[in-house]
């Protein structure tokens, strides 16, 4: 029998949380924003799927697949409109769009 | 230690490191291979802890699917030499310091929280069936509302994505 800390699992999800946190405030590139963005997605699917191995119970998986397929939508999105930022600006700094008429 | 142990801590160690590097690479290539190499450890760390259908899942769809699209894009946008010059000139240390501090409050927070008890997990394997099983009977209108969302997704990923018209504000003649 294997005998992983769940805390440490979750120790390790909230550091790679923080790490993309740090990421989207800081970049200004918005390719690597969302990257940043899958890399806390990937962290809150890491907390989900060790609290289901921690009760052996398979909910957190099921979770986890959800977090995936809201993932994919997002980047899928997420590119469309970064290629639109490019098309229109010739850029991928997010400062451009912070001046939209909405 | 046991082997299971020491790999877990090794790959999280990696998929720690790789995560920093890729939101402090210049260049966006590179950042998307170190992600990779962070996606496939964390994939590892499923595989240990007992959930080898999630393992499968991050390596096919994250690492495969996703990370492809992220290639694609970069591989259309053609950044070259001169958008690393720029990535360069957006990073200077000075940006660092704010959200570094609020993320490291954040962290410590939740660390704080988390050390208190230590519980061990004992690995108990959960089947691709049970997962399977628990998806296509409790879960069934979460995966119906899943894929009305991938549906969405893809018409929304269609419409943005269709070229500019000569109308249309902001285009560049």
């Amino acid at each position: 029998m294997i005998a992983i800390p769940v805390e440490h699992c979750l120790l390790l999800s909230v550091m790679l949380f923080c790490l993309g946190l740090l990421g989207v405030l800081v970049r200004r590139n918005i390719i690597f924003v969302l990257m940043s963005m899958e890399i806390m997605l990937n962290a809150i699917g890491l907390a989900f799927v060790s609290g289901g191995a921690r009760w052996g119970q398979a909910d957190g998986q099921v979770m986890f697949l959800l977090v995936i397929t809201l993932a994919a939508a997002e980047v899928a999105i997420g590119l469309a409109l970064v290629l639109q930022l490019y098309q229109r600006y010739r850029t991928l700094d997010i400062e451009t769009i912070s001046k939209m008429k909405g | 230690m046991s082997l299971e142990l020491f790999l877990f801590y090794l790959a999280s160690a990696v998929a720690v490191f790789a995560t920093l590097r890729t939101i402090t690479c210049l260049n966006a290539a590179h950042a998307l291979l170190y992600l990779i190499s962070s996606l496939l450890s964390i994939a590892v760390i499923f595989y240990l802890i007992g959930a080898p259908f999630a393992a499968t899942l991050e390596v096919i769809v994250y690492a495969g699917a996703i990370m492809v699209l992220f290639v694609f894009v970069i591989m259309m946008l053609n950044m070259g030499k001169q958008t690393v010059e720029q990535e360069r000139s957006w990073l200077n240390p000075v940006i660092w310091i704010g959200p570094g501090i609020i993320c490291t409050v954040l962290l410590a927070e939740l660390v704080t929280l988390l050390v208190q008890k230590e519980r061990l997990l004992e690995t108990v394997i959960v089947t691709p069936k049970e997962v399977g099983i628990s998806l296509f009977g409790p879960y069934l209108l979460a995966v119906e509302l899943a894929s009305m969302l991938l549906l969405a997704g893809l018409v929304g990923a269609y419409h943005l994505g269709r070229p500019l018209t000569q109308k249309q504000p902001g285009s560049i003649k």
